[in-house]
């Protein structure tokens, strides 16, 4: 009989609870999206730059990248973690996902914050 | 109590063409593809929107970049990613919370996924191009 305790370790709880809470927020962000863009009067630099120049779109867009980072970070490591067993090419896979996240993040802020 | 093991040799039966991948698998597979998909192309989508917030000036080569025949083939097949992600993901936090999770629920919605995927993708496509 295997007595061991199923909880303690947390192993993984952590991620995949993260994986959820991005999810959820990736959801509401993207239908607040659509409805703000369907109310833009015209699609051109003006109005498309204008709702991204809001402050409160500003910052929940920013939030919104962030979720897909680290909602990315989490599912591409699992794509990893179940193709690729030779530790060190695992390692070195891990370690260019998250350096390429990492980068996207400062991207996306100086994509948001020169408006 | 003994402890031998009896190793029953078990017929193995891997017909390929009659093993089918059940819908709930195919709707898992293709999370994971249109998942990888989307981080593969995250530089191409970040690089759009840096364009497109620039400037005017920039706005002009985002118009270019985003009418070209190719891209707009690239852009349609990561819309129906992100739409297939969605709905998908939907299922799954609620599959999650043990809603939907008996078999011709789970089969059901599976489907409901891949159809409401494809047709937001069309409805989605046609209004922007």
């Amino acid at each position: 009989m295997v007595n061991r305790p199923i909880v303690g370790a947390h192993y993984g709880l952590k991620d995949w609870i993260a994986q959820r809470g991005t999810a959820v927020y990736m959801a509401l962000y993207t239908l607040i999206f659509a409805v703000c863009t369907l109310a833009l009067p015209e699609f051109s630099y003006s109005a498309w730059s204008g709702l991204f120049s809001n402050g409160l779109f500003k910052f929940l867009s920013f939030l919104f990248f962030l979720s897909v980072f680290y909602h990315a970070w989490i599912g591409v490591r699992d794509i990893w973690m179940d193709y690729v067993k030779p530790t060190g090419v695992r390692l070195a896979l891990h370690l260019v996902t998250l350096f390429l996240l990492v980068g996207y993040a400062g991207w996306a802020a100086q994509i948001l914050w020169r408006l | 109590m003994s402890e031998v093991t009896v190793r029953k040799q078990r017929p193995k039966h891997l017909a390929i063409n009659e093993i089918r991948l059940p819908l709930p698998g195919f709707v898992s597979i293709l999370h994971r593809v249109s998942g990888a998909g989307l981080f593969l192309m995250l530089p191409f989508l970040l690089y759009l929107l840096d364009r497109s917030l620039g400037s005017p000036e920039s706005f002009e080569v985002f118009s270019a970049v985003v009418s070209h025949p190719l891209a707009k083939l690239l852009l349609l097949g990561l819309l129906w990613a992100y739409m297939h992600h969605f709905c998908a993901g939907i299922r799954f936090l609620l599959l999650d919370m043990h809603k939907g999770v008996e078999l011709q629920a789970a089969r059901n919605s599976a489907r409901i996924v891949l159809i409401v995927s494809l047709v937001l993708t069309v409805i989605i496509g046609v209004k922007l191009w």
